[in-house]
């Protein structure tokens, strides 16, 4: 039944959606904030692939921390410069000003850039295919299970071993009491974004690796898939977020395989009927959270 | 000089005023207590002493510094510990991860074991506990955590929000011979307490506060000689004249 090809499919899928909807979860987590300009920070990371490749002539490999690091740097600046001052405001602040962000970006590389897409060269290695007992897969898809696999233990060591990762996850349950620890609050709000940030341009790398190009809009699926994938998984943890990428992932490929041909152009449609169930029945996804919703203030 | 000053704080929610100019002085080895019905504006007192609420007027001087609306993080470096009304242990994470955030304003890898040691001859049951979610604590040894957990962090003032609260009368009794202990440890103390008698019996002074006022001020002995406490708390004067509780 389940065979080998699915199976790589189905866990590479699911890894790149789980790192995906983990670096929005965490943000989400501490500052109660959906950051719609999430997908923007993939977006830069390709251009940062783009840039770094074909005017700095960096080696491929210099080229992918460079596209990582400028995603983490726009996550860092949008926390600074734009969620920071509307911090203690409302929920609907927060969101209207991460739409502002998101805009602010794309447009941003409309008029620097180009409006038309840009190809991104990245090692041949990211084309090729492989064969594994019979099962013909392309390397990059082992490649983003390794990296999430690698990503996911070393997420879970910063949250459980080490003091920031503590605060983090108390700052997620009762922000105003893990102050009064002694944790500053642009801490963890700061960090929670460069993770974010991270995980959004190591993403990037696997996304833009489909298709080899990146484009102003190029954020605007990721985000989505996120989104989504979060909203299935539970929006409270970290765990759910992870969860909820690989069951998107999964499902996405049981309707790829199940559903007849004439229908496969309304995948998405059957997919959003999916999620639709789920904020009807279970609005707070699969993984329940334990975590309070006290906000910022 | 006193250890912390407070003078004429107004505090509001909003629109609701809470605090119509507090004024309030702790010495270094005092415990004093904040007494009051609800919505005399105790709590909100204590969170605009640590930078929670931002006060609309007045002054927070501690150990000789103006602390008034610095954030929550400075004023616990400062030395100021609040437990909070509620307790509010981190439930998700263990005994040992509440404690070990405690001392964040003053982790010294050197000192930090022990100063476990110190916690667990006061609650040995936080030992026993040490690996569990502090969420699967009862609540009176969430209490003991969330206490355990501000000393972590060596205050020069601990400040209690109703540390009796939603506890048996065990567990109330416990928790009074604790900070009796503290007392005699050379803590100083300032008390949130709405079981006033009880409070009155540990504590050296005490400000009855109504309606975001101090309405009495003295030592322990004569707060019970002057105010007829069962009056405050059952319908006196002021009780009916308290219509927006906070």
């Amino acid at each position: 039944m389940i065979d080998l090809e699915f199976l790589i499919n189905t866990l590479s899928l699911g890894s790149l959606y789980a790192l995906l909807s983990l670096g929005l979860v965490l943000v989400f987590g501490i500052l109660k904030l959906v950051n719609f300009a999430y997908g923007e920070y993939l977006m830069i990371a390709g251009y940062g692939l783009y840039f770094s490749a074909t005017v700095l002539h960096l080696p491929w490999w210099a080229t992918m921390i460079f596209g990582v690091l400028a995603a983490v740097l726009t996550s860092y600046l949008s926390e600074l410069a734009a969620f920071r001052p509307v911090r203690n405001k409302s929920a609907t602040a927060l969101i209207v000003t991460s739409f502002a962000v998101s805009i602010f970006l794309q447009n941003a590389v409309l008029i620097l850039v180009s409006p038309r897409a840009r190809a991104v060269q990245l090692p041949p290695v990211f084309s090729q295919t492989v064969n594994i007992a019979g099962a013909t897969t392309p390397v990059r898809n082992l490649l983003i299970i390794t990296t999430t696999a690698i990503v996911l233990v070393l997420m879970s060591l910063l949250m459980k071993k080490t003091v920031l990762g503590m605060a983090m996850r108390a700052a997620a349950d009762k922000f105003t009491t893990t102050r009064l620890m002694g944790v500053p609050a642009n801490l963890v709000i700061s960090a929670a974004f460069i993770i974010s940030g991270l995980l959004a341009g190591i993403a990037s790398i696997f996304w833009i690796g489909r298709s080899a190009s990146v484009d102003p809009v190029t954020g605007a699926a990721p985000l989505l898939i996120a989104f989504i994938a979060t909203v299935v998984g539970g929006m409270h943890s970290p765990t759910g977020a992870v969860v909820g990428g690989f069951v998107y992932g999964l499902l996405f490929n049981v309707l790829s395989i199940t559903l007849p041909a004439s229908m496969i152009s309304y995948r998405d449609a059957f997919m959003f009927v999916i999620v639709v169930l789920f904020l009807l029945f279970r609005p707070e996804g699969i993984i329940k959270g334990g975590y309070t919703e006290e906000r910022v203030g | 000089m006193p250890m912390l000053t407070v003078e004429n704080l107004m505090a509001s929610y909003g629109v609701v005023r809470a605090l119509h100019g507090i004024s309030l002085e702790v010495d270094e080895g005092e415990l004093v207590a904040l007494l009051g019905v609800n919505g005399a504006g105790k709590s909100t007192t204590l969170k605009s002493i640590t930078g929670v609420l931002r006060p609309v007027k007045g002054t927070v001087t501690f150990l000789g510094n103006e602390i008034t609306n610095r954030k929550p993080e400075f004023i616990v470096k400062k030395g100021i510990s609040l437990v909070p009304e509620g307790r509010e242990i981190f439930g998700q994470l263990t005994v040992e991860e509440n404690l070990r955030l405690g001392a964040f304003s003053s982790y010294q890898r050197d000192r930090y074991k022990a100063d476990l040691k110190e916690v667990f001859e006061l609650f040995p049951i936080l030992e026993e506990r040490f690996t569990q979610a502090g969420g699967l604590l009862s609540g009176g040894e969430q209490q003991m955590l969330a206490i355990a957990r501000a000393m972590m962090a060596h205050p020069k003032l601990l400040m209690l929000d109703e540390p009796s609260l939603g506890l048996s009368p065990t567990m109330t009794d416990q928790i009074f011979v604790l900070i009796k202990q503290l007392r005699e440890m050379g803590s100083t103390i300032l008390l949130v307490e709405q079981n006033a008698e009880r409070a009155l019996d540990v504590v050296d002074r005490a400000y009855l506060l109504a309606n975001g006022e101090v309405e009495f001020a003295g030592t322990a002995d004569d707060l019970k000689r002057k105010v007829d406490i069962a009056s405050v708390y059952l319908g006196g004067d002021d009780a009916d004249s308290c219509e927006v509780p906070l």
